[in-house]
């Protein structure tokens, strides 16, 4: 491998695992702090690709239904908690599995009846729609730089958020003892409820920024899901910088290793999950 | 973990309702007068290849309503099954319709790992088996048999007509990549056996997982080896991202070419970047001769939709069985006679005539395709006749 295509596939990866954080920072927090294991949660970025390709063709702007698509999103976060997820929180692992195992099949079959079952894309908004050339074979898309930035963007603020403002401390506070936390007078279940919907809204928000990329398709949350589990098992359920951290090293693991190693690329980030589960059985950022 | 599956679509829940309804037909003693055919139909009507069955059973049904509802002189009738695309449960469901509905004929199906198991029960029992799209090697391979017929193509053979075009249009390397899974492995071994055979050398040889859709990383890596051109497998949504991406990575000056599947029912999600990508298959658009124009019309006119290959691959299903009944003139006893009847079969289909080589896989042209608006009008013929080596095939 050559210097050039060596730092464009540094691009790549840091590009691949940001987007990745972005689906898996709402799996962590809804894992971590709520102690709820939501398979649903692929769908959710599911719901967002398919929000965006439907209201990027009404509006005929993505950026249109990006602005539509997430206060949507964070509605049918706040709805759902309230219908489905506050009963969950006394009962144990298996019946979160089931019960939002059969959201999947649920979603999928909405999806298939409103929207049909064909493979669909979605366009660039015009202001991001070149490319940068690199090198005289290569160019990269404007549109995918884009997407790391706002990804990063979010990840900045997700931090402020948490460690820095009155609403974080309350869902800080609320992941150690959630008893303790209602006894002090705060509205525990409101806490509960705000973070659940921001979890979906940043899944959905993420199908919905990388449908141009990844085009829309029936079971697109599957692979997103999976890939997510493992970021949050080796960043640290509920870390949301471990979840970062952890999906950058799935982003360098998965691009290098299809290079370098393409008979083991499919194994190679479970081979690191085992590998940082064997160093540190509670992941690399989680505090006691 | 099997999430991804889109469970049961509308489509799904009326075929599971006419499978309901055919299953309960009582089976009639078998009086040698009003013998009925009885066709089992083990197809996808449920999940991603849905649609695929779907085009299959109307393809099927059209040619057996143009002989007015009978086959060989024979009345006939459906027991419909969803395989639902999923192996574990074919060979269940396969026995189901050998043993207990009684089937005197199987058709399916779309998925290959499901295929290759109805294709083991078929040999065990003796049953007439035509396979209408799956494509693995092996079917007509070393699971050939004198009972078991295919309608469609074996993957060897888009891949093997694709690597003919690339040595005629002297491009002297190339790189491949495709998923790591049978159809992609056996579509680029043929695609290496035409092209390193008229000279082209094999610059590298790429997978990534399946269903594994990131990219980025080979694009990178296509772009710093730069090959005169890349060959790729790949189908339905991962086609369409495939191409896309290809196309934004800037690498339009590294010619793309590929296995018809790249295009065929994604044209729309490719969009305009797609336009003029030159593919490989033994069906598209615009093949003038008097039997496609006809059957492209009844079924339009059937159906209210456009056929496609698929449509075509069940349709020529339906034809080869009836030229087997015809020879033996309805009387399933002589099943020797009837199978040999269908191996030598000449087929009038509308992707043009075949017949069956030795291992009962078509003989067909091979057409170049090139993608304009949503359709891959035929501009060539990549190969004339060209028969899948059907290796280990010991029939």
């Amino acid at each position: 491998m050559d210097f050039p295509s060596l730092l464009i596939q540094l691009l790549n990866a840091v590009q691949y695992g940001l987007l990745l954080f972005l689906v898996a920072s709402g799996l962590t927090l809804i894992f971590g702090i709520m102690g709820i294991i939501n398979l649903a949660h692929g769908s959710f970025y599911m719901i967002g690709a398919y929000v965006a390709f439907v209201l990027a063709s009404a509006t005929g702007s993505l950026l249109m239904a990006i602005a539509i698509g997430v206060p949507l999103a964070l509605a049918l976060g706040w709805l759902l908690e309230w219908l489905v997820f506050s009963h969950l929180y006394r009962r144990d692992h298996l019946e979160q599995v089931l019960l939002t195992y059969g959201l999947i099949l649920f979603f999928e079959e909405a999806r298939s009846l409103l929207v049909g079952n064909d493979v669909h894309s979605v366009a660039i908004p015009e202001l991001l729609r070149a490319s940068i050339a690199l090198t005289d074979t290569l160019s990269y898309p404007v549109y995918r730089l884009f997407i790391s930035l706002v990804c990063l963007a979010l990840a900045l603020a997700l931090y402020l958020l948490i460690r820095h403002t009155r609403l974080g401390m309350m869902i800080r506070a609320g992941s150690h003892d959630r008893d303790m936390v209602a006894a002090l007078g705060i509205n525990i279940n409101l806490v509960y409820r705000i973070v659940f919907a921001l979890g979906v809204a940043l899944a959905a928000f993420a199908g919905m920024i990388a449908a141009p990329v990844s085009t829309v398709y029936p079971g697109m949350g599957g692979h997103v899901l999976i890939i997510s589990f493992v970021i949050v098992v080796i960043g640290g359920i509920g870390s949301v910088s471990g979840a970062l951290v952890a999906a950058l090293i799935i982003g360098f693991t998965d691009t290098f290793g299809k290079v370098i190693f393409p008979d083991y690329a499919g194994i190679l980030v479970y081979v690191v999950m085992a590998a940082v589960l064997l160093w540190r059985p509670e992941g690399i950022l989680r505090r006691g | 973990m099997a999430i991804n599956k889109n469970r049961r679509a509308t489509v799904g829940a009326i075929a599971g309702a006419t499978a309901l309804a055919a299953t309960s037909t009582i089976a009639l003693p078998a009086l040698a007068q009003d013998r009925k055919l009885r066709i089992g139909l083990m197809l996808p009507y449920t999940g991603t290849f849905a649609q695929l069955g779907e085009a299959i059973t109307n393809g099927f049904k059209l040619h057996v309503a143009e002989n007015g509802g009978k086959l060989g002189g024979l009345d006939v009738e459906y027991v419909t099954v969803d395989d639902e695309s999923a192996p574990p449960k074919a060979v269940e469901n396969m026995n189901r319709l050998v043993r207990r509905d009684n089937v005197d004929v199987v058709v399916g199906t779309v998925h290959s790992g499901v295929a290759l198991a109805m294709a083991n029960v078929a040999r065990q029992t003796n049953t007439t088996l035509i396979i209408p799209n799956a494509g693995a090697d092996d079917i007509t391979g070393s699971l050939c048999a004198p009972n078991i017929f295919r309608t469609s193509f074996s993957n060897w053979q888009p891949g093997y007509g694709m690597g003919k075009v690339m040595v005629d249009r002297k491009v002297k390397n190339a790189v491949t990549l495709t998923w790591k899974y049978a159809a992609g492995e056996e579509s680029v071994n043929g695609f290496k056996e035409a092209f390193t055979a008229g000279g082209g050398k094999i610059v590298k040889e790429m997978f990534l997982p399946f269903p594994n859709v990131e990219f980025q990383p080979f694009l990178t890596e296509i772009a710093s080896l730069k090959p005169e051109a890349v060959f790729v497998f790949f189908a339905g949504a991962g086609a369409a991202k495939f191409v896309k991406d290809y196309m934004a990575a800037g690498l339009k000056n590294i010619p793309l070419y590929g296995s018809g599947f790249l295009t065929d029912g994604v044209a729309e999600a490719i969009g305009e970047v797609g336009q003029g990508l030159i593919t490989v298959l033994h069906y598209g658009d615009g093949i003038n001769n008097p039997k496609n124009v006809a059957f492209r019309t009844r079924y339009a006119s059937t159906y209210k939709q456009q056929p496609d290959v698929y449509a075509v691959q069940g349709y020529d299903a339906a034809q080869l069985l009836a030229a087997g009944l015809t020879a033996v003139k309805g009387d399933l006893s002589k099943k020797a006679e009837f199978h040999k009847a269908m191996s030598t079969a000449k087929i009038d289909s509308p992707r043009g005539p075949f017949t069956l080589s030795k291992a009962h896989n078509p003989v067909q042209d091979m057409y170049i395709r090139e993608l304009k608006g949503r359709d891959n009008n035929v501009i060539g013929i990549a190969v004339k006749a060209l028969a899948d080596p059907a290796r280990g095939c010991k029939a």
